[in-house]
């Protein structure tokens, strides 16, 4: 196939828990209600989308050890709500955010497989591998896993489920199973026979080079934040490097970066809806926690249109909890510095130019062609679309962009398969029985 | 209890294991068509099916009024897992979420997890008790008007009405709050197999709707002053619990059975009680009991599902209606409303926020 044909894949991860999603705006709607996922999700199938992805928090997020009030907060199980809308769409894949840490192989293969066979074949499971002490206390084992352990964890845990799904015959008899490893220790008979896919899809999102290494050991799919042309193609080839010593072929692993658009019906209309929604995502409240992230001190007394603190950040600060480090803050608060010196920018101004996180901004042409530019350029295989509004904040995408894409030749008009590993062009796994 | 009740109806779904969803869908919405307080799906991590929750959330866009009663156990599984895929369901149905809270006593369920040995029933029943207890507070855990999209002051939640709920049970403790915003019921139904000795505590403790297995109405009614007064106890008032008489039923091809009764029947897998006979005849049965006072309803499990179940809607439960025994529509659309249970009212707004 030649590179100016290659197939994108697409896929709609619902607004939610961030400070991404602006839930200030009239246009949006509940973010746990029943409706507001169907919408989305037939919104996606409309356009044609490989799946729907939903993320996963464990443990409410907190700030200065009080819970988090500024964005989204409040979202449903995810395995029960993809249940739900497999009766209400028929084609798109329904993949799952679940932890490695705190659950067991034999129940989640169970629920993993009983979705494969509610929405024939078009599950899948993003493995995910948080294994802190705060996300421990609210479960029976507490925080007890050692950073360095959780990729072994869940790489056995992968392994055994597909033992687990493996341990029906293709012709549907259940034989016994018995796996001895380093986290588990289990046998018996699995409930669920061979489900559609034979193996539900599975995703990895995890950037450390021992999550790189579980994703090109493991995974169908990779989840990254690595958004931009450059960091796109240096991980893509990195990963994709990686494949080889487990006798994978590059094809056997997507790589679909994390990304958001912003559309307009010229460029600079684009680029002015944007602003405003930085200005969204970034409240004054949101902008002075940012600072507080980094610094970790309480910053309260100060403006957030005023300059930034020359104090320095405190040391080792436990400030954030349920988040991923900001890292170096020394360094971070360096730069930040420089760059507000630099542009004479105001503390919520620094915030709104550092964190952002906007990728494909532009008309609907443009948009599509940037798209269609990273894939040619080994920076993705195609994309995870991080709409900003519930429910409504993919429309405009499918509307206006799909169809841009279709006409190019890089997306799908029809689905061609029933499963998402149809979709994915991804091969059934080899029964090993 | 006057013999004026409303009488309440429910219905086992499961049967030799299936794992398409359409099955599951096309019983329930019969079930719906009788209008039906609620299906159950039994579930086990010990034999043959498919997850009962997962299946129940499948079937509920493609059904609209019938309450919604998955099987989840607590041996097993995590208490915060479990509470919120419970909520969970009771989003996606709009309210008509149920829990069937059961154990796994077996070695046999204990070696597909590795983790803690089988274990005697009466400590996995209080156990039990502690997940549900854990998952009631969860569901309180945020107030009803806990979001507040506040554009003046950039809050999308009002934190004080969020709350820690420090659970502390003997085998497992939470911190709280919950994932899921509070349900739309409030707390889903939580129904317990009240049968056996070491559930029945923890039923009259903990569940909204208990099933108990009878052969005589006499045996039904004390089991259900049993419970009540063990309700009582733990202070929770005498309108607070629906006992219904769990009933396998086996329809057999007859319109009316030669000697129409209580049997006592083959040893089924949930042991007790059996009816063998026809339609007319177990409306007749059910009309004896609930006007005697025996038990607020039944639970029915028919022996061969799509069949049973056919003759139970068209059958039984039409003469019933058409007897004004039983309803004919929904006046509610939860199923805290189907059975006459008022939503609860949370126990964090009422301490008024010193939680
Ligand atoms: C794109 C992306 C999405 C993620 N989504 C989630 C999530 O939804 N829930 C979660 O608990 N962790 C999530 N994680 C965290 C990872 O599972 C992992 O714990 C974290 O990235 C640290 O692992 P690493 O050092 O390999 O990057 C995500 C990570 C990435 C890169």
């Amino acid at each position: 196939m030649s590179t100016a044909t290659r197939q994108m894949h697409l896929a709609a991860h619902f607004p939610g828990v961030n400070n991404t999603t602006v839930w200030a705006d009239p246009r949006s709607k509940s973010q746990i209600d029943f409706s507001s996922f169907e919408h989305l999700a037939r919104t996606a199938e409309r356009g044609r989308f490989d799946f729907f992805f939903l993320a996963e928090g464990l443990r409410l997020r907190e700030h200065n050890g009080r819970i988090h009030d500024l964005d989204v907060v409040g979202r449903p199980e995810s395995l029960t709500v993809l249940a739900a809308l497999a009766a209400v769409t028929d084609r798109l894949g329904l993949a799952a955010t679940v932890n490695a840490t705190f659950n067991e192989p034999y129940e989640l293969a169970r629920r993993l497989a009983t979705l494969d066979h509610l929405s024939e074949g078009r599950a899948a499971w993003n493995v995910v591998t948080s294994f802190d002490a705060f996300t421990g206390e609210n479960f029976r084992r507490g925080g007890y896993l050692d950073r360095a352990d959780r990729y072994t964890r869940a790489a056995e845990f992968v392994a055994t489920a597909r033992e687990l799904w493996d341990s029906w015959t293709p012709d549907g008899t259940p034989r016994s199973f018995t796996h001895r490893g380093q986290h588990f220790a289990i046998e018996g008979e699995f409930t669920v026979p061979r489900s559609p896919q034979g193996h539900p899809v599975v995703i990895q999102a995890g950037d450390s080079p021992d999550g790189r290494e579980f994703a090109a050991s493991t995974a169908d799919i990779v989840f990254t934040r690595h958004g931009t042309l450059e960091s796109g193609r240096e991980f893509y080839a990195d990963v994709k490097a990686r494949l080889a010593k487990y006798g994978r072929e590059p094809g056997e692993l997507k790589i679909m970066p994390g990304v958001t658009f912003v559309l307009g019906d010229s460029d600079a209309e684009a680029q002015e809806l944007a602003a405003e929604i930085r200005l969204q995502q970034v409240s004054p409240q949101n902008a002075l926690l940012a600072l507080e992230q980094i610094w970790g001190r309480d910053l309260s007394a100060y403006d957030p249109d005023g300059p930034l603190p020359d104090i320095d950040p405190g040391p080792g600060s436990s400030l954030v909890q349920g988040r991923v480090g900001p890292g170096d803050v020394l360094a971070v608060a360096a730069r930040w510095r420089a760059l507000s010196k630099e542009k004479g920018l105001s503390i919520r101004q620094t915030v709104i130019e550092t964190t952002g996180r906007q990728s494909f901004i532009g008309s609907p042409r443009t948009v599509a062609e940037q798209l269609t530019e990273f894939v040619a350029a080994d920076a993705a295989d195609g994309f995870i679309l991080v709409p900003h509004l519930t429910p409504g904040g993919l429309d405009d995408f499918v509307d206006r962009v799909v169809p841009l894409l279709q006409e190019r030749g890089v997306f799908r008009s029809e689905y061609t398969g029933p499963t998402l590993r149809s979709h994915l062009g991804l091969a059934e796994p080899v029964w090993k029985g | 209890m006057s013999s004026t009740a409303p009488l309440h109806l429910a219905a086992e779904i499961g049967g030799p294991p299936r794992y398409d969803p359409g099955h599951y869908t096309g019983l329930a919405r019969l079930a719906e068509h009788g209008a039906l307080d609620f299906v159950t799906l039994g579930d086990s991590f010990a034999r043959p099916g498919p997850d009962a929750l997962a299946v129940l959330s499948r079937v509920a866009p493609a059904t609209g009024r019938i309450g919604l009663v998955p099987t989840v156990t607590t041996t097993h599984t995590e208490p915060f897992h479990v509470s919120s895929a419970v909520a969970t369901l009771d989003w996606v149905s709009r309210g008509r979420a149920g829990w069937q809270a059961d154990v796994s006593t077996t070695g046999a369920e204990a070696r597909l997890f590795g983790r803690r040995p089988a274990a005697p029933a009466d400590e996995l029943w209080r156990e039990a008790g502690d997940s549900a207890e854990a998952g009631a507070r969860l569901w309180d855990s945020w107030e009803d008007d806990a979001e507040i999209r506040d554009v003046a002051t950039g809050r999308f939640i009002d934190r004080d009405k969020l709350h820690y709920i420090d659970f502390e049970g003997a085998s497992f403790t939470v911190r709280g709050p919950a994932i899921v915003p509070r349900p739309p019921q409030g707390r889903p139904v939580i129904v317990v197999d009240g049968t056996s000795g070491p559930a029945r505590e923890t039923a009259a403790r903990h569940a909204d709707v208990v099933l108990v297995r009878a052969t005589t109405p006499e045996q039904a009614a004390g089991a259900r002053t049993d419970l009540r007064r063990r309700a009582a106890a733990y202070g929770r008032g005498p309108g607070a619990l629906r006992v219904l008489v769990a009933l396998t039923v086996d329809l057999g091809d007859a319109e009316t059975a030669p000697e129409p009764g209580l049997e006592s029947g083959p040893p089924l897998a949930a042991g007790g009680s059996y009816y063998r006979g026809g339609p007319v005849d177990l409306a007749e049965l059910i009309t004896r009991w609930h006007r005697g006072g025996a038990a607020d309803g039944f639970h029915l499990t028919p022996i061969t599902p799509g069949r049973d179940l056919e003759r139970i809607v068209n059958g039984t439960v039409a003469l019933l209606q058409h007897r004004s025994l039983f309803r004919t529509f929904y006046p509610g659309g939860t199923l805290r409303e189907h059975l006459g249970l008022a939503r609860p009212a949370n126990r964090y707004a009422f301490e008024g926020g010193r939680a």
